[in-house]
């Protein structure tokens, strides 16, 4: 047995002492490879007789599994050491870029076209569209401004070259043809929304030949100014996100819409910047109306049985508004630093659960 | 339309402050776009009188003053020469503000002595640039007088925005009759009476019924005496920035105004014969008061003489009839003339003047003989002389009408209760001729007769309009609407939905958004495939803004082009909006368009800058397809694109031949350089109208079917001919076991010699229901192989 006791001394010994995991692996090989001091006892006793054999075994085996034991201690060990040196080696300057990404943008053109639609949507008014070339019917006659009317004049339209039967396409001067095109298309109760582009011949510091509207036409039985009141006031609590918006509505003309009203709402101007909803300044931000009788007429409908409202207004002006743009201009010059600075996050779709803005 | 606060209560009886009559003013509909008080800024000034002046003992251009003011004699120091005793000052005691430069004066001590008010200058108070001396104020004013009273500038101006359908507003007398309806004073009565003429006129008049005149009043006034008009008279014109001509001039300009009526007055010395409405001749001439000459043509009316004409009707008067100082006997012209005519020869002529302003809009007819009267009066008291009867050619044009006011239609249309007979009331005021009796039907109702002087009422809705712009917008209650469902359904459309998918996947694909402009230069349309006559605008803003464009890339890459100026080398621009192909509606699509510049991925501590190329945009219009809700894979990819694509680096993503949804890759390099703009450059333009819509009819998807089994993957290198598209060879291979096959990809592409490459195709196999065997996987190889080179001339790479 002293034999036995000597040898596992030598070996774990040698685990001890052992440098690296190539020495290791020898002194693996050396105890319990096949020729291993080990493995050559292990043959030996098949030439022992059983009792003996019994008691040897049993020895032999609890030598192999602690040099089996301390072989595997120490490998861990070895790995472990090795480990810690490589995270030692291993580091990155994290403060480094990332690989270049550009970062969309939505402009606020877009961004507020899809907040009207939210709240108006809420309220069952769907989104009607029509053509940017019109004809002179939708744009002019049938909302009640025959050729000869002065607001015609006024319009500063842009047309089209006549054609051989003497007629001319023009651009549409506001979203209101889509009031004629909905009405001639279907049935009341009407509630639609149209916003989109509309186009004058006009340039300067505040007019842009091209900008954006949003139209809203109602028709149906009973409503009236006091319905038309109510939702410009929810509208822009709603749009401008403030608890409360003064407004004021002032008679006015229009020749679609009798009565007519323009409708102001009160800011105040703290360090240039614009706050809707507190102070005593008057702003206008849209005209509005009971839809005329001819108009409705024109849209193929009774006007003593139907009628309703209509109003429109600026998008791009409403955007201006809330997000303190200050020039229309650059809303269509493509800057890409503006495009930058006063677009919207890709994933910063306005709904009234998560908010407009 | 100006006035003045003084000027309006020559017919308004009414004790309103201004800001009552402005809050009135806008209520009504007469929107106040500016209020001048000079007052408001002098309200702590007062006059005082200086009791004596001396030297100032320490300075010899000053002067030490005692002054009473109102409170007390103080001593004053003033450097003005005219500072002396015996005058009127206007006096700033301490801790009042100062106009010109928003100081608060405080005593001071100057040269020893102390100064303890301070007696001003009208630059100081903002009167006029006038400081050589201090306000000698004129009259008889007791110290403590306000300095607005005694210097007379106690008359606000008020500048209002009237709506074109107001003419009857164009007039102080129409506005006092608003106010007067809106509660704010009584409209005082007027006075119509008729000059009783003492000599028969000279002059005769005439209307030829084609021109635009309907009626004509004439009277000649001989021995009248003109020039400089009475100082009130010349205030009142100042004061809304008329420039005083002479008494005959001033009194027209005054009725324009205080009645909205125009009128002309000619030097009876210099009209030919009698005088008279008729169409001019074309190619006949005229000096006009503007000092310019017009030509005519025989569309317009003229008053002319037997010789010449002498005014264009309704717009503006000729030089050589005009009224001079030395001017003694005079013709007076009141007339009516049609609007429409008036507004056509004005606009041709681009003559802008208040007599054209208010005849385009309709002056009261009805009124035509009653201006001549009161101008004649004023002619009279002011120029002396002797008048003429009447001379009238015409008739007043008939404007009588009558609507039906049903008692519920205020209600009804306006959302708020005013008692009937305040809706009566109201109209009554406006000069509505109303009875409410003898009008049929259950709900009663009132038969109203519209004055002459409002043209505009055309209904019942505009009575309706009427009660309710006086009886104040603001007191209609806030009405909720009602929702269609208690909680909202969808209202967007396919088409919209997705132009908010294409927006949203390119945003998140890096780009920035733009809106450009619906037009662009002639050049620039052509290029894309436009220019054509229908999409040209008769009445460009700019030649660089004269076609309706054909595409959106043009706009796109011109903005990429300034970016790359500005030092944006790497940009990624976007538009979803609208391109035209012709003017009929369905000629009008949407689309979302992007260009990428540059570098795909720029130079950067991970190493790998890579420019642009057209996969890049092939991936964003497959992933704005997708998002669009339709599968990609379903989709035809073919060679080549419209003509400003690069014809080798372009393709075209369709359903068949007819169907194309959208076009990529390198732009023409002779388009980038007719537009000056640089590469690299890739482009992609999808048509969202020609996506079709989804066609799932439930939300259910279909069921999942999966396998446990590994999948299997198995490279083949064919080698094809040039010409052979990856696609061809891929439907090929997926075509040989359409269970098994799961997918097969192109992962490299290898240029050999002769004409030929090699496409390294990864095949992945998907067992389903038991592991392929070894001699399975051969098997189908062999088929992928043999299949492959059937279909597009593959073989194996050696």
């Amino acid at each position: 047995m002293s034999d036995l006791t000597s040898l596992e001394t030598e070996i774990l010994a040698q685990v001890a002492s052992a440098a690296d995991e190539a020495g290791l692996e020898a002194i693996r090989v050396s105890a319990l490879g096949k020729k291993g001091a080990i493995s050559e006892r292990m043959a030996g006793l098949g030439k022992m007789a059983p009792d003996e054999r019994k008691a040897a075994g049993a020895a032999l085996n609890v030598l192999k599994d602690k040099v089996t034991e301390a072989l595997g201690a120490k490998k861990s060990a070895f790995a472990e050491a090795a480990l810690e040196a490589r995270l030692t080696s291993e580091k990155i300057d994290v403060t480094l870029p990332v690989r270049p990404q550009s970062q969309g943008t939505i402009h606020p053109v877009s961004q507020v076209w899809e907040e009207v639609v939210q709240i108006f949507g809420d309220l069952g008014f769907s989104v009607a569209e029509g053509p940017h070339i019109e004809d002179d019917f939708h744009n002019f006659d049938a909302l009640n401004m025959p050729p000869d009317h002065p607001a015609r004049q006024e319009h500063d339209t842009f047309y089209f070259n006549e054609k051989p039967d003497g007629s001319r396409m023009v651009l549409r001067t506001h979203t209101s043809p889509v009031q004629i095109r909905t009405m001639l298309s279907q049935k009341p109760p009407i509630r639609i929304i149209a916003p989109g582009r509309t186009f004058r011949s006009d340039s300067d510091m505040t007019h842009t030949p091209m900008f954006n509207q949003v139209e809203a036409l109602v028709i149906d039985e009973t409503t009236h100014m006091g319905n038309l009141k109510w939702i410009l006031q929810e509208f822009c609590k709603a749009f401008f996100e403030v608890d409360d918006v003064k407004m004021r509505f002032r008679a006015s003309h229009f020749p679609f819409t009798e009565p007519s009203m323009e409708v102001d709402i009160n800011y105040a101007r703290e360090g240039g910047q614009l706050k809707i909803g507190q102070g005593d300044k008057w702003l206008e931000i849209l005209g509005s109306g009971m839809v005329h009788p001819n108009v409705i007429r024109a849209g193929g409908l009774d006007p003593d049985k139907y009628q309703g409202f209509a109003f429109g207004m600026g998008i791009d002006r409403i955007a201006m508004l809330k997000y303190g743009i200050p020039d229309l201009r650059a809303f269509f010059e493509s800057d890409l630093r503006w495009l930058r600075h006063y677009g919207f996050r890709s994933l910063q779709v306005p709904t009234l659960a998560g908010g407009l803005s | 339309m100006k006035f003045t606060l003084s000027w309006l209560k020559e017919h308004l009886d009414t004790t309103a402050s201004l800001e009552q009559i402005c809050e009135g003013l806008i209520g009504v509909g007469l929107e106040v776009e500016e209020v001048s008080d000079p007052g408001k800024e002098l309200a702590a000034f007062t006059v005082a009188y200086v009791l004596e002046a001396e030297k100032h003992p320490n300075a010899d251009k000053l002067r030490l003053c005692k002054v009473e003011t109102t409170d007390g004699v103080k001593q004053v120091v003033c450097g003005a020469p005219n500072a002396r005793a015996g005058i009127r000052a206007i006096i700033a005691l301490p801790g009042v503000t100062i106009p010109v430069n928003g100081m608060v004066f405080a005593p001071a001590n100057i040269r020893g002595q102390e100064s303890q008010a301070m007696m001003c200058s009208e630059r100081e108070l903002k009167l006029s640039e006038e400081h050589d001396g201090i306000i000698e104020v004129q009259g008889d004013w007791p110290v403590g007088t306000p300095a607005v009273k005694a210097l007379g500038l106690d008359d606000p101006m008020i500048y209002i925005k009237v709506t074109a359908n107001r003419p009857d507003a164009l007039g102080i007398r129409g506005l006092a009759r608003d106010l007067a309806a809106k509660g704010l004073g009584t409209l005082k009565p007027l006075d119509t009476s008729s000059v009783h003429g003492t000599c028969k006129s000279p002059i005769g008049v005439s209307i030829d019924p084609k021109s635009s005149c309907a009626l004509f009043v004439g009277r000649y006034f001989k021995g009248v005496k003109n020039g400089r008009s009475p100082a009130w008279l010349q205030k009142r014109l100042k004061s809304i920035g008329l420039r005083p001509i002479s008494t005959l001039v001033d009194i027209t300009n005054y009725i324009t105004f205080t009645y909205g009526r125009p009128l002309h007055v000619f030097d009876a010395d210099k009209v030919h014969g009698n005088i008279g409405a008729r169409l001019a001749k074309t190619g006949e001439t005229i000096a006009a008061l503007d000092n310019k000459t017009y030509t005519l043509t025989d569309q317009m009316t003229v008053i002319a003489d037997a010789q010449n004409a002498e005014a264009i009707a309704g717009i503006i008067g000729g030089e050589p009839s005009s009224c001079l100082e030395s001017t003694t006997n005079v013709f007076l012209e009141s007339a009516w003339f049609d609007p429409q005519a008036t507004a056509a020869t004005g606009r041709k002529l681009g003559i802008i003047s208040d007599a054209r302003y208010r005849f385009e809009r309709g002056v009261d007819p009805a009124f035509t003989q009653t201006g001549a009267e009161i101008a004649s009066r004023m002619i009279l008291e002011l120029c002396g002389g002797e008048a003429s009867e009447l001379v009238i050619a015409g008739d007043v044009p008939n404007t009588a009408r009558s609507y039906t006011l049903r008692k519920t239609r205020v209600k009804a249309l306006g959302g708020v209760d005013v008692p009937w007979t305040d809706q009566l009331r109201i109209l009554r005021d406006l000069g509505f001729d109303v009875s409410d009796d003898g009008v049929a039907g259950l709900e009663g109702g009132a038969t109203c007769a519209v004055p002459s002087w409002r043209p505009d009422v055309k209904g019942e809705a505009d009575l309706v309009e009427e009660i309710c712009r006086i009886y104040g917008l603001e007191n209609i209650p806030n009405a909720p609407m009602s929702r269609p469902h208690d909680i909202a359904r969808p209202v967007l459309n396919s088409l919209q939905k997705s132009m908010l998918a294409a927006r949203r996947t390119l945003a998140t694909r890096g780009f920035n958004e733009a809106v450009t402009w619906a037009f662009l230069p002639e050049a620039h349309a052509k290029l894309f495939g436009g220019g054509q006559p229908e999409l040209k605008l008769g009445n460009p803003i700019s030649s660089e803004l004269s076609d309706m464009r054909p595409s959106l890339l043009p706009n796109l890459i011109a903005a990429a082009g300034r970016n790359v100026a500005r030092g944006f080398a790497d940009l990624t621009l976007a538009e979803v909006g609208h391109a035209y192909a012709g003017d009929r509606l369905t000629d009008e699509t949407l689309r979302a368009a992007g260009v990428r510049r540059g570098s795909a991925v720029s130079r950067n501590v991970q190493g790998g800058k890579r420019d642009v190329d057209a996969f890049d945009v092939k991936a964003d219009v497959l992933a704005v397809i997708e998002a669009c809700g339709l599968a990609a894979n379903t989709l035809q990819i073919v060679s080549g694109a419209p003509a400003w694509f690069h014809p080798g680096r372009s393709g075209t993503v369709q359903m068949g031949p007819q169907n194309k949804l959208a076009f990529f890759g390198e732009i023409h390099p002779r388009v980038l350089a007719a537009m000056d703009v640089k590469g690299p450059l890739v482009a992609f333009e999808i048509i969202l109208n020609a996506l079709p819509a989804s066609k799932a009819k439930s939300n259910a998807r279909a069921a999942l079917t999966i396998s446990d089994l590994m999948p299997v993957s198995r490279d083949f290198a064919f080698v094809v001919d040039n010409k052979v598209q990856a696609a061809e060879l891929l439907k090929a291979v997926k075509g040989v076991d359409k269970v098994l096959i799961s997918d097969a990809a192109v992962f490299d592409v290898y240029q050999l010699e002769g004409d030929k490459k090699s496409l390294a195709v990864e095949v992945t196999l998907q067992p389903r229901e038991k592991t392929l065997t070894d001699a399975e996987i051969e098997a189908l190889s062999a088929k992928i192989v043999a299949t492959a080179g059937k279909a597009v001339g593959a073989v194996l790479r050696g």
